[in-house]
């Protein structure tokens, strides 16, 4: 853990600067301070976690909950396929892969969306004059302090074919029929976008805040274009905010159902729905709902690894 | 020292002396004013807890709740869950006084044969409703939601649950619900995946609400809510497909090991009295099980076409599988949805 390395590395850097006495006693204080932060991690993050990891392990009790007996019964259910009776030759099932993809290119298609009206956004908002960055970055927050669902049924109510939306381009004479986007994966995408956007805008403010201008004056001065100045000055100068703003929007519209649902009309199981599917109803299959937590984290991990490995080498360059 | 004894006594009579009764419910379901009847004419103290959904009942009282209370209130295939799991005790022959009061049709229910464990507490059914604004043709048939006419096609919801969509399913093919046939498990998968292009929309909160805005034609629908439609001003009407359709009921059942077992039948008989079952009803507004209750009903209620079946038409209750049948029929509702 990375709050663990931390004491070790302080601590260590105590004798070198005072008394090993002072070390001692900055010890003493460190460790107890530190077990509240051990506690939550170790009570709301690393406690559940394995108690999931487990359960995908564990044999499914009918009508919901487990027998503690190990098998690899649901990772079986998710990658292969025997056919409806369970009598053909084992060949990969496609079911539940088609799933996952739906959600990784809805994921992915809302957070270019988002990249493309976040950073535009970030960036004006970054070269006002400072006394008015505050206002601009309050009013994109107000919509947030309403809770997600509801702002999500209200959109709902917008998109729908006897909408504001679709009554004012008709009575506006633009379109001569409704346009149709409810129950549509535009409508998911919407749904998405609009949900998510302020989390590609904050980071991406935030980087292009600490940004000198100048040196973007510099590379004009040395007859940049503008495009070169972006591509080669500006993007890698804040891509530490672009890729913070892309894993906040990415990672949560990979599990996002309330906009699949309520938008898209829940016509296709999407990660998050599917999940839920397994621990609702009266039918209920804990340890594959369990096993597909556990699979699409580790695909989650695996992008945020790659991504830590990607900035180390960026940092060494 | 006797005086005070007898004081004692005194104090004690209203809340202690009948003792008291513990009823686990579905929320909003009963009227506060027929507890507090029921308090008044037996001096028996209820208290009452709430659930939201039959598989929260089920999970409560499988992880230690049992023994806690006394009566619950299942709708019909958890009954039958229940009974399986050993959660329920049996009400022997002549320990309801009312028991006669039950509507012949719902005495030998498949849930429970021959009512041993559970009196009826309120019944309603599924099936759609359809816009008549859009669609005048015949609706008496299970087509209109799977294989549904031109005007209908793309503007139909349907209910995000497994359990109504696969029954009104094999209701429509007239196969049975828990088959392991081949064939007919096939034609079932067919059928629903054709349908499916036609769907707008799988949405179970929303039933109503679509068919009220417009973004739905027709929808699958439980009946109350199909009049709640109506009453709001949507020119629907409630289709009771000759098919046959879903029927449910809630049950009120006798729970293992309850504490105050006596207390508990003395409320079966209480609501098994035909006032009382109406001033359910009257606040639920579905339909009572009980004989005798016309007197006492809201008629905005008991005329409500949606209460009203057909004579001669069908209703089924959707039947618990088996673990092996149960997993075919999840297969087929996450290909459907896949």
């Amino acid at each position: 853990m990375a709050g663990a390395g931390q004491p070790g590395a302080a601590g260590g850097a105590g004798p070198a600067s005072g008394s090993g006495a002072e070390a001692v006693g900055y010890r003493r204080l460190v460790v107890p301070l530190l077990v509240p932060a051990w506690a939550v991690v170790g009570l709301f993050m690393v406690l559940p976690v394995a108690l999931m990891v487990v359960y995908s392990f564990l044999t499914r009790e009918f009508r919901g909950g487990v027998t503690w007996e190990f098998t690899l019964a649901a990772y079986d259910q998710f990658f292969v396929n025997r056919g409806l009776f369970g009598d053909e030759p084992p060949r990969l099932e496609w079911t539940y892969i088609t799933i996952f993809w739906r959600s990784i290119w809805q994921a992915a298609l809302a957070t270019l969306l988002c990249l493309a009206i976040g950073f535009p956004t970030a960036w004006f908002i970054a070269t006002r004059p400072r006394a008015s960055r505050g206002v601009w970055l309050f009013l994109i927050t107000i919509p947030y302090w309403v809770n997600l669902l509801i702002r999500t049924v209200s959109l709902r109510f917008i998109l729908r074919d006897n909408g504001p939306l679709n009554e004012a381009l008709l009575a506006l004479g633009v379109i001569s029929k409704p346009l149709g986007i409810i129950n549509t994966d535009l409508a998911v995408q919407l749904g998405l976008f609009y949900s998510y956007l302020p989390f590609m805008v904050l980071p991406i403010y935030a980087a292009v805040e600490r940004y000198d201008h100048r040196l973007s004056e510099a590379a004009a001065d040395l007859h940049a274009g503008r495009w070169t100045i972006l591509r080669e000055i500006v993007i890698p100068a804040i891509r530490p905010g672009i890729v913070a703003g892309c894993i906040l929007v990415f990672v949560p519209c990979l599990g996002a159902f309330l906009a699949p649902d309520l938008l898209g009309g829940a016509r296709n199981f999407m990660i998050g729905s599917l999940i839920d599917e397994q621990f609702r109803g009266s039918q209920g299959n804990w340890p594959f709902g369990a096993a597909c937590a556990v699979i699409l984290m580790t695909m989650v991990l695996a992008v945020l690894i790659a991504q830590a490995r990607a900035a180390l080498r960026g940092a060494g360059r | 020292m006797k005086r005070l004894v007898a004081l004692a006594a005194l104090i004690a009579t209203p809340a202690f002396a009948e003792g008291e009764l513990k009823l686990y419910n579905w929320f909003e379901y009963i009227p506060q004013e027929l507890l507090d009847k029921f308090e008044a004419e037996t001096g028996i103290d209820v208290t009452m807890d709430t659930y939201d959904s039959n598989e929260a009942l089920l999970a409560a009282l499988k992880a230690g709740k049992l023994g806690q209370y006394d009566l619950a209130v299942p709708g019909d295939y958890m009954v039958r869950i229940m009974a399986d799991e050993g959660l329920l005790d049996t009400i022997a022959e002549g320990e309801l006084a009312n028991r006669g009061n039950i509507d012949p049709q719902w005495l030998d229910v498949p849930f429970d044969p021959g009512r041993r464990h559970s009196i009826p507490y309120q019944w309603g059914s599924t099936a759609f409703a359809v816009n008549r604004d859009v669609y005048q043709g015949d609706i008496s048939t299970l087509g209109i939601i799977f294989d549904p006419p031109e005007e209908l096609r793309g503007r139909i919801n349907v209910l995000d649950s497994q359990g109504e969509v696969l029954t009104l399913g094999s209701i429509y093919l007239g196969i049975p619900q828990c088959t392991q046939d081949r064939a007919q498990l096939k034609a079932l998968s067919d059928m629903l995946m054709a349908a499916k292009a036609h769907w707008a929309s799988f949405g179970s909160d929303i039933a109503k609400d679509v068919l009220v805005s417009g973004d739905a034609a027709a929808g699958m629908i439980y009946n109350g809510f199909a009049a709640k439609a109506r009453a709001e001003g949507a020119n629907v009407e409630y289709a009771f497909p000759r098919e046959g359709y879903v029927v449910w009921m809630d049950n009120v059942v006798l729970l293992k090991d309850a504490p105050n077992r006596a207390n508990a039948l003395k409320f079966m008989d209480f609501l098994l009295e035909p006032e009382n079952a109406a001033a359910v009803t009257n606040y639920a507004a579905y339909a009572p099980g009980v004989l005798g209750t016309e007197p006492f009903l809201d008629p905005a209620i008991t005329e409500a076409p949606e209460n009203n079946p057909p004579e001669g038409q069908k209703g089924f209750f959707i039947e618990a599988c088996d673990e092996a049948t149960q997993r075919l029929y999840d297969a087929i509702w996450t290909n459907l949805k896949k």
